[in-house]
């Protein structure tokens, strides 16, 4: 399986657990004093996905892409 | 009138920073176009996230979560973080390498271009502009909307408007969209698509800080982050929905209302509610709200739903894959300077809309407890309310502003840009032949064509009433329905022309179907919740993969370019 496809795996999963259905009707905990549960745990998740591409470009990076980029003619370079 | 002078100044601010962007030009078409490949990381982080935060980000999200409750963010922002920054690493940086390589610099370009047809562009060059125009809108019409509010009383005796006598004084909303285009057009004409990144970058810097500085002085007129929450709308036993204090802002304090005042009522049973805050949840719960005119002392009645469905939570997913196929967005993947400068928008891009849309969400859900409830056609004014109402000094609320004007710029500036862009290259210089126009003739037909957008997209504005956050979700739908075809381009050999002329033609006739389904331009879900754009986008993507099978694959040569390594 190559890097990318388990990046692309990954977030799948990621999106598995977007659907945070535990916290549906909880209007009466508030994180802080002053945060919905419902609306802190997608503020956590945010991080959460940032950690992961942090990763993901790490894990992943495509450098054919970058090589095959500078692999332009001048001809190409007419615009 | 401090806030208008606040305004003016920051608006002066922009025209400087595009004067000065004019000096780094080098007066050639491709740097109009695209920077030369010339933007770093930071630059491209804040222009790509300027970008694709609008009116709809601040002043539709503050709306949107005012109607529904916190559930707005998980439905919109942090799904957004994942799938925008997948979108960058699985399409943007795959089409800058190949728009790169092969000098493209719009989309229309690399579709011809993959498909070895020229015929496949006059297709999707009209479906683009058609899907970009009320992008565009949404931009101009939520400038207007944020202004009145703020600068009401500046200006009674030269802007009386009869027709909103709360805000008489304001800057009426023609005028702000004339200005605003006009500003934003300054800049893209002198320095292009550096300029734009440059004033993206300032004004992204700019309404993040005045974003969180809103939330600060909106909370401290509040009483605090948890008395601003404990503020939001609440069930009392009886199932009326009630405010338990109102804002007064003659004295510029808090006070109780007792009896709490009642706004609306639940449409079941009293027991299953009672003490419940529907908006810091996201179960629907149904509610019929009271709206007593101001003026007039007239009360009007309608209903609402708060909260999310399971089902429209989870399909929203498919609303930001849109991000795949914004024409302005695809031109600033093409200013990077490489591959390296799309690293910090993927980590950032996450944590940058959380430092936008967290804010905006509370204060749409505080001020359910604070403003009367509001139609959907009038809830894209709650922002600009809030802050003009609990905002006392007249310089920060000016500041504010400069701030939402900020958002709206940063993206309206890149679409101008973007579509003078295609209608020069995927028109004309098509048409015309690549040797026709000299360089300079180019730049010069590109200008022009910038200045008949920014016209008759502002022409436009004045004849659309809609709500701004559902215009932009249909527009978002189309676009996240042309996606399956750049998927296929990019990663998919055996993807035919047949095959990308069915998917364009399925995705566009699912989209008009829901659009007049829902009357137009309302919120629209299928069954039990489902948004269109999750059916327009499978559709569009059954049709490239059946039509592609049951056609000839596409020659090898063509293929070559595009997927060298195999």
């Amino acid at each position: 399986m190559s890097k990318s496809a388990i990046v692309f795996l990954a977030c799948l999963a990621l999106l598995v657990l977007h659907q945070d259905v535990w916290f549906w009707d909880d209007d009466q905990t508030l994180l802080l004093g002053f945060l919905p549960v419902g609306l802190a745990y997608h503020a956590v998740y945010s991080v959460v996905v940032a950690v992961f591409w942090r990763w993901a470009s790490g894990f992943a990076w495509p450098k054919e892409l970058e090589e095959s980029a500078e692999d332009s003619s001048e001809d190409s370079k007419r615009i | 009138m401090a806030s208008l002078i606040v305004v003016l100044v920051y608006l002066g601010l922009l025209l400087g920073l595009g004067a000065w962007s004019r000096r780094f030009f080098r007066g050639t078409s491709r740097d109009f176009f695209v920077a030369s490949h010339s933007i770093g990381p930071f630059l491209l982080l804040m222009s790509v996230f300027g970008t694709t935060m609008t009116a709809f980000a601040l002043v539709g999200s503050t709306g949107k979560a005012f109607e529904r409750g916190i559930g707005v963010y998980g439905l919109m922002a942090s799904m957004s973080g994942l799938v925008h920054a997948a979108v960058f690493f699985f399409i943007g940086m795959r089409l800058w390498a190949i728009g790169k390589r092969n000098a493209f610099v719009t989309q229309v370009q690399f579709f011809r271009a993959r498909f070895g047809s020229a015929s496949i562009g006059y297709v999707l060059f009209p479906v683009l502009v058609l899907l970009m125009i009320p992008y565009l809108l949404i931009g101009i019409v939520g400038a207007g909307k944020t202004l009145l509010p703020v600068t009401a009383g500046a200006l009674p005796g030269l802007f009386p408007n009869p027709e909103t006598p709360q805000w008489v004084g304001g800057i009426p909303e023609w005028l702000t969209g004339l200005v605003v285009c006009g500003v934003a057009f300054s800049y893209v004409f002198l320095g292009g698509s550096r300029g734009a990144a440059w004033a993206n970058t300032f004004q992204t810097l700019v309404f993040m800080a005045m974003g969180v500085l809103a939330f600060f002085l909106i909370a401290r007129s509040l009483g605090g982050f948890r008395q601003a929450t404990e503020l939001s709308a609440r069930f009392n036993l009886e199932g009326f929905l009630v405010q338990t204090h109102r804002y007064d802002s003659e004295a510029g304090v808090l006070r109780e209302n007792d009896p709490p005042k009642v706004i609306g009522k639940y449409a079941g049973e009293a027991a299953e509610v009672a003490g419940r805050r529907p908006l810091l949840a996201r179960k629907p719960t149904s509610v019929e709200l009271y709206d007593q005119d101001a003026a007039t002392g007239e009360e009007t009645r309608f209903s609402r739903q708060y909260g999310i469905g399971k089902w429209m939570f989870f399909s929203y997913l498919f609303i930001p894959l849109s991000a795949g196929m914004f024409p302005h967005l695809f031109q600033h993947w093409l200013t990077a300077r490489s591959a390296k400068s799309f690293r910090l928008t993927f980590v950032a891009h996450p944590l940058c809309i959380l430092a936008v849309w967290v804010p905006c969400v509370l204060i749409g859900t505080w001020a359910t407890g604070i403003l009367p409830p509001l139609e959907s056609s009038k809830v894209s004014a709650v922002l600009g309310t809030m802050v003009s109402t609990l905002v006392g000094s007249p310089l920060l609320s000016g500041l504010l502003t400069a701030g939402i004007l900020a958002a709206i710029m940063s993206s309206l500036d890149s679409q101008f840009l973007s579509l003078g862009t295609m209608f020069t290259n995927d028109v004309v210089l098509q048409a015309a032949g690549p040797r026709r126009f000299s360089d300079r003739e180019i730049l010069r037909i590109a200008r022009g064509f910038v200045l008949g957008v920014v016209v008759i997209a502002y022409l436009l504005s004045r004849i659309v009433p809609q709500n701004i956050f559902d215009l932009a979700v249909w527009c978002f739908t189309g676009f996240s329905a042309l996606t399956p075809l750049v998927i296929g381009s990019l990663y998919w050999r055996r993807t035919t022309l047949a095959g990308a002329y069915a998917s364009i033609a399925v995705g566009m006739l699912s989209l008009f179907y829901f659009f007049y389904k829902s009357g137009y331009g309302g919120e629209y879900a299928i069954g039990p919740g489902i948004v269109p754009a999750a059916v327009c986008v499978l559709a569009a993507g059954v049709a490239l993969v059946t039509v592609s099978l049951w056609t000839k694959p596409p020659d090898n040569e063509i293929l070559a370019k595009f997927f060298p390594s195999k």
